[in-house]
């Protein structure tokens, strides 16, 4: 991987944000929505359910919080793509000597620099707002991260290869693929809750272990460090996987033809 | 072939065919570019010339046949094929939403060019837009666009170019300019340049060799102005027209007169 080309992709992201301050807007404006009006009316829950909820708000701030950084993660990949894709500029990028490697990494870096803009504003909301801080999590917050992180990307991936697979007509994928998962995952609830057989499948995915671990070590100040291990070592199959899908689909685009619509539709 | 060109060959397809659903939209297909040619790649919509302009950037694989440039196999060398390699297209845009010195400058640092800002200014002039340089990509008109797209494509100084259809659209005074940078580049810097048209002034002008494909097939192949003296037509145009119609460059012999 050549560092000097992930850069100039990157600049390319940076350029168009910089000229374009709607993008940036978009970055935190539906997540300060959302933190709002789930705040407020868990506020409002607690306060008719005299204190029966006390944690009920640092696990719904909490959860959203870090349902952004795997969500953003994932946009960073997925819409990276598909602005190359709106622009017309995918053939030219195809074929200019750059790696799928290089890529994906440059959209990796654009994804956490989205994490870090919307992170950001949910965490001074939240503070100003309910008093809410993340920090709470203390270095628990650090593997969080990275494994959110690392489901994002995978997931940014699996999205791209899908609308490569199926053009434009398939875009809205970047923004439904994170949605497919979140009921299992065990963003707002404990695994517990979901039906005995859908707590293997969601189990078996890395962000599952984070969010229970979130609400454990806000319980109780820790949580099972070998829920963490297992939680990366899912991350690298599925992101071994995930590389993996995108390699064939992008071979399978160039052995139908269907790689050069992105350059006409 | 050109007084520049050289026998060195930079680009050569062996046999290449491609298959949608059965069918053959190129057959067996080869050819040799060498190091200071223009080699023009002609026919009617449909003949296969985008296949394989398509298959020569390696953006639609070959059902079967071999590619080969700088003497490298292009589907395991693509990288360093492409480092050497530059494409323009009237139908592939640079990001509308940048200045076009940010769009030339992100690809001038994919490709590594020293000096980036200095090798743009140059190229800005050299194909008389520098005051475009500030300008929003996305406004400019398609004679600027095309012009800002060669610089795109000159910024490597490559050593192997493939143009397609650079003069679509454009009005007969930049039509001109545009040939005139081809030539330029060709001449001064050695290049081989893979070029498709519908313009015949363009082929006419600018290649040192044509060839006409029809149904993915070559029908002819040869310097413009050869192809038409072996033809019974008195222009390209007309050669054009009668192999996108009949397929064939030469008329059917006449029957004898029945006694």
């Amino acid at each position: 991987m050549n560092p000097r080309i992930v850069a100039a992709l990157i600049s390319r992201y940076i350029y168009l944000y910089a000229r374009s301050p709607i993008r940036m807007v978009e970055m935190v404006f539906w997540p300060m929505v959302d933190i709002l009006v789930w705040g407020f009316l868990t506020v409002f829950l607690q306060r008719n359910t005299s204190g029966d909820f006390p944690q009920f708000i640092t696990f719904l701030l909490g959860a959203m919080i870090l349902w952004d950084i795997l969500f953003r993660a994932q946009q960073g990949v997925a819409i990276s793509f598909l602005e190359d894709v709106w622009t017309r500029n995918l053939i030219n990028i195809f074929v200019a000597p750059v790696r799928t490697a290089e890529y994906l990494g440059a959209t990796f870096v654009v994804g956490l620099m989205r994490i870090a803009v919307t992170v950001t504003a949910l965490v001074l909301v939240g503070w100003f707002a309910y008093s809410f801080n993340l920090f709470v999590l203390e270095w628990w917050l650090l593997p969080f991260f990275v494994n959110l992180m690392l489901f994002g990307w995978s997931l940014g991936i699996i999205s791209t290869a899908l609308i490569l697979r199926w053009g434009q007509a398939a875009e809205s994928l970047a923004w439904a693929v994170p949605f497919f998962i979140q009921p299992v995952v065990a963003v707002f609830y404990p695994v517990s809750v979901l039906p005995g057989w859908l707590q293997p499948v969601a189990l078996a995915l890395p962000v599952t272990h984070v969010f229970e671990g979130m609400r454990e070590v806000m319980k109780t100040g820790t949580m099972d460090w070998t829920s963490l291990v297992w939680a990366m070592a899912l991350n690298l199959v599925y992101l071994a996987l995930a590389g993996a899908l995108f390699v064939w689909i992008l071979r399978f685009t160039r052995s139908r033809g269907l790689l050069t619509k992105f350059a006409t539709q | 072939m050109s007084a520049a060109a050289t026998d060195e060959i930079l680009l050569e397809a062996v046999e290449l065919t491609r298959e949608f659903d059965g069918v053959k939209a190129l057959d067996r297909f080869s050819f040799q570019l060498r190091r200071g040619e223009v080699l023009g790649l002609l026919g009617a919509n449909g003949a296969g010339k985008t296949t394989a302009m398509n298959c020569l950037l390696g953006l639609t694989l070959p059902t079967s046949g071999s590619l080969y440039a700088f003497g490298l196999e292009l589907q395991q060398h693509r990288v360093a094929i492409l480092r050497k390699t530059n494409f323009s297209s009237s139908y592939v845009s640079l990001p509308g939403n940048l200045k076009v010195w940010q769009n030339l400058l992100v690809f001038a640092r994919i490709y590594g060019v020293p000096q980036p800002r200095r090798k743009i200014d140059e190229l800005l002039e050299r194909v008389e837009v520098a005051h475009l340089r500030d300008r929003i990509t996305g406004q400019l008109s398609a004679g600027e666009a095309t012009r800002v797209n060669l610089c795109k494509a000159f910024l490597n100084d490559p050593e192997l170019l493939m143009l397609d259809e650079p003069t679509a659209s454009l009005d007969p005074d930049i039509a001109d300019k545009v040939r005139k940078i081809i030539r330029r580049a060709r001449d001064e810097r050695q290049m081989a340049i893979l070029y498709t048209s519908h313009n015949m002034r363009d082929i006419e002008e600018v290649c040192d060799r044509a060839i006409f494909l029809h149904k993915g097939r070559i029908v002819a192949e040869g310097p413009p102005a050869e192809i038409v003296r072996r033809s019974t037509e008195q222009s390209l145009e007309n050669v054009f027209i009668k192999i996108a119609r009949s397929g064939e460059l030469e008329d059917e012999p006449a029957s004898p007169p029945v006694p």
